[in-house]
């Protein structure tokens, strides 16, 4: 049975169904709908919903949730998120299971709640300091911000690397059905021997990002690696629509990602062979099949709602086997398909 | 027979002297001894004056001494 | 994991040993420094009240940052300043806990200022230990915002001018004027009659959590002879002469 559900509403409720039992947040346009779901759900489901005094103090209530082994998450927008990049460092380095959403708004500084996909280098190239990664995951509908939000739970707790819903303004305020999964019966939630229990009939177990010693520490560091390695081996998702046969390949993901379904169905319809290759892991980025694309399919254009972030992932996986041109907007502008549509014609023979 | 003593862990001591200066018996000093990280450790000087009072171990930062009373005859 | 047995000597009974729940690690402390007095009182009121297997401790930033080598307890090392802000999620995840954290002035009061406030507005169940010795040993010797004015640090040379640089923060006082706290007091430890009254205090803040009483903070004026560039005893003589005219011991919020 279908229910009708904001994008922000969807995402919490589909945390709670993933066993999420610590909310911790701080208000901010505009993912405030998912705020207010989770003051009036979670605590109903026995959850802890607590709103902090900064997205400093949440992120850092998060890691101790975390700590203690309980599946935990905290939203935020653009601004609150770069609030939140220390703590997501440490949890990285801590090796903590946990889920970030960034509702993305448009940035730099205060900038404005339009809807914009300019934290895109912010997620998956670090935003906190040293060598970590997130696992990134980029809804593009109502139905899939749902369903990867309880991907996001379970691929943080079999890794241990916390995981981010990158999301955007549209997609947070838009209203669909929505068919929510099951919910995820606590005995399927994978135990956590590492986490603070209390030291009984054990040796302590201690949750830390620290060391002194560098040859210790790059051992822990390679090992994160290797898992990093594992994860890009295994978790990378994306979609591909109409690109069999296609002249030009759109790269997009997210609110563009949809967007750019319909410029597709309406260059199509004017017997332009265009396709949609749109990243749903962001990190891992889907580089592999991007690639093989690129054996035959001359022109890329990526179409993102900032300067070109996603563009230079595009660029260095297809290295040259293609044309990649880039068609962004700022500010919390979102194109119309006929715009991106004016785009995709310089690029192929009309 | 003295009414208490002392047992400093030598390589705990950090040669501090908050025990020296604490203890109301002069009980303790600071030895020449030095311990394997460089310390000179703290030891009892005067062990005939120990009465197990504890003040120094209530002070030491290192919790590197534990105090010991003697059992009295007939109990 | 095996506790190690000290050798009792023939014909003497133990008075004081020490305590269990402190691992074999030496402290890094410096010789003579007040953390690890207030760090060994932790472990006796862990002990005392019979709480090692439940407890877990939220190690700072700052010369405290190994803390959690020194319990036999779980650990969380928490970013500068974030202590109350992690034992906050630890507690709220699993009220069981005896959540603690251990904080010194830059820790709690300067960066974490926010933090503190907040958890203790709050009224968390939890206890805090809060050392203030008015410099940041770890780093070097910088002002600390409980620096006392006139004095000599690396980042005021010339000695604190509180024109420039302000007063020396008596967060304690801030935290009493809350309703959220259970308990706020301000101790020593520069002389045993001290150490015995911190002792007192630090098993208060922990018997109130266990008790369900609300936030409970012990701040323990202290000193860093390192930085000060004195030998340990004269640190106690500083605590008595120059620090408490600014931090006042005592009870500042007692709810029962």
């Amino acid at each position: 049975m279908k229910v009708l559900l904001r994008g922000n509403e969807a995402m919490a409720e589909a945390a709670i169904r993933a066993g999420c039992r610590c909310y911790f947040c701080y208000p901010i346009t505009p993912q405030g709908e998912l705020v207010e779901y989770m003051a009036r759900h979670l605590p109903r489901h026995g959850g802890v919903f607590l709103q902090a005094e900064s997205e400093v103090a949440a992120i850092n209530m998060v890691y101790g949730a975390a700590a203690a082994g309980v599946r935990t998450m905290t939203s935020s927008s653009s601004p609150g998120i770069s609030l939140k990049m220390e703590g997501i460092s440490y949890l990285a380095g801590a090796r903590l299971p946990a889920v970030i959403v960034n509702v993305m708004r448009a940035g730099p500084g205060l900038g404005n709640i339009a809807p914009a996909q300019g934290d895109y280098f912010q997620a998956t190239k670090g935003g906190g300091h040293g060598d970590y990664r997130l696992i990134v995951l980029a809804p593009s509908t109502v139905q899939e911000a749902a369903e990867l939000v309880m991907l996001a739970f379970d691929l943080s707790d079999r890794y241990r690397v916390p995981a981010m819903i990158l999301a955007d303004g549209m997609l947070g305020q838009m209203m669909e059905p929505v068919e929510l999964p099951e919910p995820i019966p606590p005995e399927r939630i994978p135990p956590k021997p590492w986490a603070l229990t209390g030291a009984k009939d054990r040796a302590p177990n201690v949750v830390s990002s620290f060391d002194l010693d560098p040859y210790r520490f790059r051992e822990i560091l390679r090992a994160l690696w290797a898992v990093y390695r594992e994860i890009e081996r295994n978790e990378v998702r994306w979609e591909e629509y109409a690109t069999e046969d296609a002249e030009l390949v759109l790269v997009a993901y997210g609110t563009m990602g949809r967007i750019c379904r319909t410029v597709v169905r309406r260059a199509r319809k004017e017997g332009l062979r265009v396709g949609l290759f749109r990243p749903i892991s962001l990190w891992p980025f889907p580089s592999a099949p991007l690639r093989r694309l690129a054996e035959r399919v001359p022109v890329f254009l990526t179409v993102e709602l900032s300067a070109g972030q996603m563009w230079e992932d595009v660029r260095l996986a297809v290295e040259g086997r293609a044309k990649t041109p880039f068609y962004g907007e700022l500010g919390g502008v979102v194109p119309t398909p006929e715009e991106i549509l004016s785009e995709v014609k310089k690029h192929v023979r009309g | 027979m003295p009414k208490g003593m002392v047992v400093i862990d030598k390589d705990r001591c950090k040669g501090c002297g908050l025990c020296v200066e604490t203890c109301p018996f002069g009980v303790l000093v600071i030895s020449p001894e030095f311990n394997r990280y460089g310390y000179n450790v703290a030891t009892m000087g005067a062990p005939e004056k120990c009465t197990g009072c504890g003040m120094c171990a209530q002070m030491c930062p290192d919790a590197a001494i534990d105090v010991y009373r003697a059992v009295k005859e007939g109990v | 994991m095996s506790v190690v047995e000290t050798k009792v000597p023939a014909g003497f009974v133990p008075v004081y040993t020490r305590p269990k729940s402190l691992s074999d690690k030496r402290f890094t402390y410096c010789p003579g420094c007040h953390h690890g007095i207030i760090t060994r009182l932790v472990a006796e009121a862990i002990d005392e009240l019979g709480i090692q297997e439940r407890t877990v401790g939220v190690a700072p930033v700052g010369c405290a940052v190994f803390l959690y080598e020194f319990f036999r307890c779980d650990f969380a090392q928490a970013a500068h300043g974030r202590a109350c802000a992690v034992a906050t999620g630890i507690k709220r995840a699993n009220p069981e806990l005896i959540v603690f954290t251990y904080q010194g002035d830059g820790d709690l009061a300067a960066i974490g200022a926010a933090e503190t406030i907040h958890a203790a507005n709050r009224g968390e169940n939890i206890t805090v230990i809060f050392v203030n010795n008015q410099i940041y040993g770890m780093t070097g010797g910088e002002m600390a915002p409980t620096t006392l004015p006139g004095m000599r640090t690396v980042t005021t040379p010339e000695g604190r001018d509180v024109r420039t640089t302000g007063y020396p923060l008596r967060i304690s006082e801030m935290l009493a004027q809350l309703d959220g706290p259970a308990y706020i007091t301000r101790q020593a430890v520069f002389d045993v009659r001290h150490v015995q009254m911190a002792r007192k205090a630090i098993l208060k803040a922990f018997r109130n959590q266990l008790e369900g009483k609300g936030f409970s903070l012990v701040e323990v004026v202290a000193a860093c002879p390192t930085n000060l560039r004195i030998p340990p005893t004269e640190g106690n003589r500083w605590v008595k002469e120059q620090a408490l005219k600014y931090f006042p011991l005592g009870d500042l919020k007692v709810r029962d």
